[in-house]
Formats: C-alpha cells, structure tokens, sequence
C-alpha cells in the first residue's frame, strides 16, 4: 500500500513538472484576458466567473471579440463553442487511457482538459502506455496543478489591474494580436496554412452576412480544406 | 459597451451556455462506457479547428478595426503581420506577442 503510494505521489508529481513551462504561457494570457475582459465591461467578479465556468483561453478571447463586433448571444456562444471543437478530440484520444476510470474522476479530468494538459498527458501515456490507471489519473491531475488554478488567478490578477487602465488604449487590439500569438507558432504543415488562409479569405468574403455568421461558414470550409489538403499530400508521399 | 456585456442577463446565459458546451465537448468521449473510437476523417476535421476558426475570426478585427471606425490602420496591420511573422520564426507565442505589441506602440512614433 505505502509502495502504491510513492508510486501514485512520483507520478502526480511528474506530472507538475512536466506542466511547468506552460505556466510561462497560461500566466500572461490570464491576465491579459482578465485586463481585456475588464476593458470589454465585464467586472472584476464576472471575468473570474467566466473564466471559472469556460476554462477555455481561446474561446473566452473569442466570446468577447464577437461580443465587441457586436453580434448577438447565439452566434457567441455558437463560434466560441467551435473554437473549442478540438476539446472532444482530445477527449476521444485520453477515452482509451482513462475510459476506466469512475465516472466523477472522469468528470474532473474533462473539465481540467486544456490544450497544454492534454498535451503533456498524451505525451506521457504514449510513451508508457501500460502504467496502472490510478498512476495516469495521478500525472493527469499533477498537470492539471499548477495550469487551472492559475488559469483563475491570472485572470483576477488581470481583472483587479485591468479596472486601472484608462479605456481605449489601443486594447481593442490586444485580442487579435493575443490570438495571431496563439495559433502561428503551431502553423507547421501546408494543410494547416490553407486551413488558415482559407479561414480568412472566406470570413472577409462573408462578412456581408448578418450577425458574424459567415464565420461560422468560414470555419467548416477551412476544416475541409485542410483536411482535403492533408489527405492529397498523404496520397502524394 | 457590447449588448451582451451591458445586458446581464444575457452575459450570464454567454457564460454558462459556453461552460456547459465546452465542459460536454470535453466530457464526449471520456464520459461514455467503453473506448468508442472516432471515424478518423472526423478525427481529422476537429483537429483543424483552431486554424480554421482563430484567423477568420481576428481577421476582420486586423483590416477594419472597430476603434479607427473600420477604417485599416497601417499600425494594426503591421502588428498583425509582425506577430504571425515573429510567431511563424520563433514558434514562442510569447515572442510573438512582443513582436505585436513593440510594432503596434513602436511604428506610429517612428513615422509620427
């Protein structure tokens, strides 16, 4: 039993350390938001809240970009919900590792699944894919640690130092700029250039449409593409 | 202040709406009994989600910015290119966000 738990207590905190550099990442895009979400209108105590419910970076940049371009609540939730499309891909890769798990374990780890620990976990998983469930479920919630509760934190930070900064300091532009940051560094294979061109070709295309809704169009034309794209470059290779 | 911010009601319905939805993506597959396996081409799909949805989205934002009227602004332009184009080098979103922001305060005081 005691054997059991250093083994449970190595892996948990394995998975720390193996989170540890994406402090530096889900820190300062924390307080940005919460600096940002301030900025948009929210207070101090909503931006937190919001951040609690969503625990999703890119979906609650995106919640208050639609929002600011105005377009109403069912096209907000709709695309920010799109933007977290991949959360059930991630889902479907860790079912086979953690599917044995009770159902309120699995519970926790979905609503602790975010893109770095779900990286950090599979990457662990595929490389010894035979450890015992408990010691999986132990280095998931040791990544889990020092991500989610700062992902909270940063943003109150954020939200506290926010309410200071006088309004329309060019901070229109941050979630843009927030946003290009996110996704170029993963910018690798030419499917997912042309998912991206095609992205933005498409949205300027349609932005006649009423509501933002062209976005939405945009966004599954893009998927196609860059799937279309990868499969013909599979074919080629 | 955007409707749905001012309108708390309606903040709050934004909020939770997309609470549950994220938390149900999540949940999907991990919540089922058994290892249901996705047809790969859907597989596929979902994981071009985030450069599929991420530029359409900014990309409106970048040519006509709301704050100079929808009118292109040479300094958000150029930020925008320099944060893609420091992101694309140094694969350090962190490094691209430097980029970004040095050019967005940087280049109007250069050509006043």
């Amino acid at each position: 039993m005691t054997a059991d738990r250093t083994l449970l207590r190595t892996a948990f905190r394995r998975g720390v350390i193996a989170a540890l550099p994406f402090v530096l990442v889900v820190g300062p895009f924390g307080l940005l938001f919460g600096v940002v979400a301030t900025d948009t209108g929210l207070t101090v105590f909503e931006a937190l809240a919001f951040s609690i419910a969503a625990l999703a970076g890119a979906a609650q940049f995106a919640a208050l970009q639609l929002a600011q371009d105005g377009a109403p609540l069912l096209i907000v939730v709709l695309t920010a919900a799109a933007v977290n499309l991949r959360m059930a891909m991630y889902s479907a890769s860790l079912a086979p590792h953690l599917g044995p798990a009770k159902l309120w374990q699995r519970a926790v780890v979905s609503y602790c699944l975010v893109d770095q620990s779900y990286l950090v976990a599979v990457t662990e998983y595929e490389r010894a894919p035979e450890s015992p469930l408990a010691e999986k479920l132990a280095f998931f919630f040791g990544s889990a640690l020092p991500l989610c509760p700062l992902w909270f934190g940063s943003t109150w930070v954020g939200a506290m130092f926010g309410k200071s900064i006088p309004r329309d300091y060019a901070l229109d532009f941050a979630v843009p700029v927030a946003f290009l940051a996110m996704i170029a560094p993963v910018l690798r294979t030419g499917a997912q250039y042309a998912a991206a061109v095609v992205s933005v070709g498409v949205t300027l295309a349609l932005w006649w449409m009423p509501y933002s809704s062209g976005l939405l169009v945009a966004g599954l034309t893009a998927m196609v593409t860059g799937t279309a794209v990868e499969t013909i470059m599979e074919r080629k290779a | 202040m955007p409707p749905i911010i001012a309108d708390k009601a309606q903040f709050w319905i934004m909020a939770l709406s997309l609470g549950a939805l994220t938390f149900l993506l999540r949940f999907s597959f991990l919540g089922m009994i058994g290892n249901r396996v996705l047809p790969p081409l859907l597989l596929k799909l979902l994981r071009y989600t985030p450069m599929a949805v991420i530029p359409g989205l900014v990309a409106p934002a970048v040519l006509w910015p709301a704050a100079t009227g929808g009118e292109t602004d040479p300094a958000r332009l150029a930020a925008a290119l320099a944060t893609v184009g420091a992101g694309i080098l140094t694969r350090n979103a962190l490094a691209a966000i430097a980029a970004g922001v040095i050019t967005l305060f940087g280049l109007p005081l250069l050509i006043g």
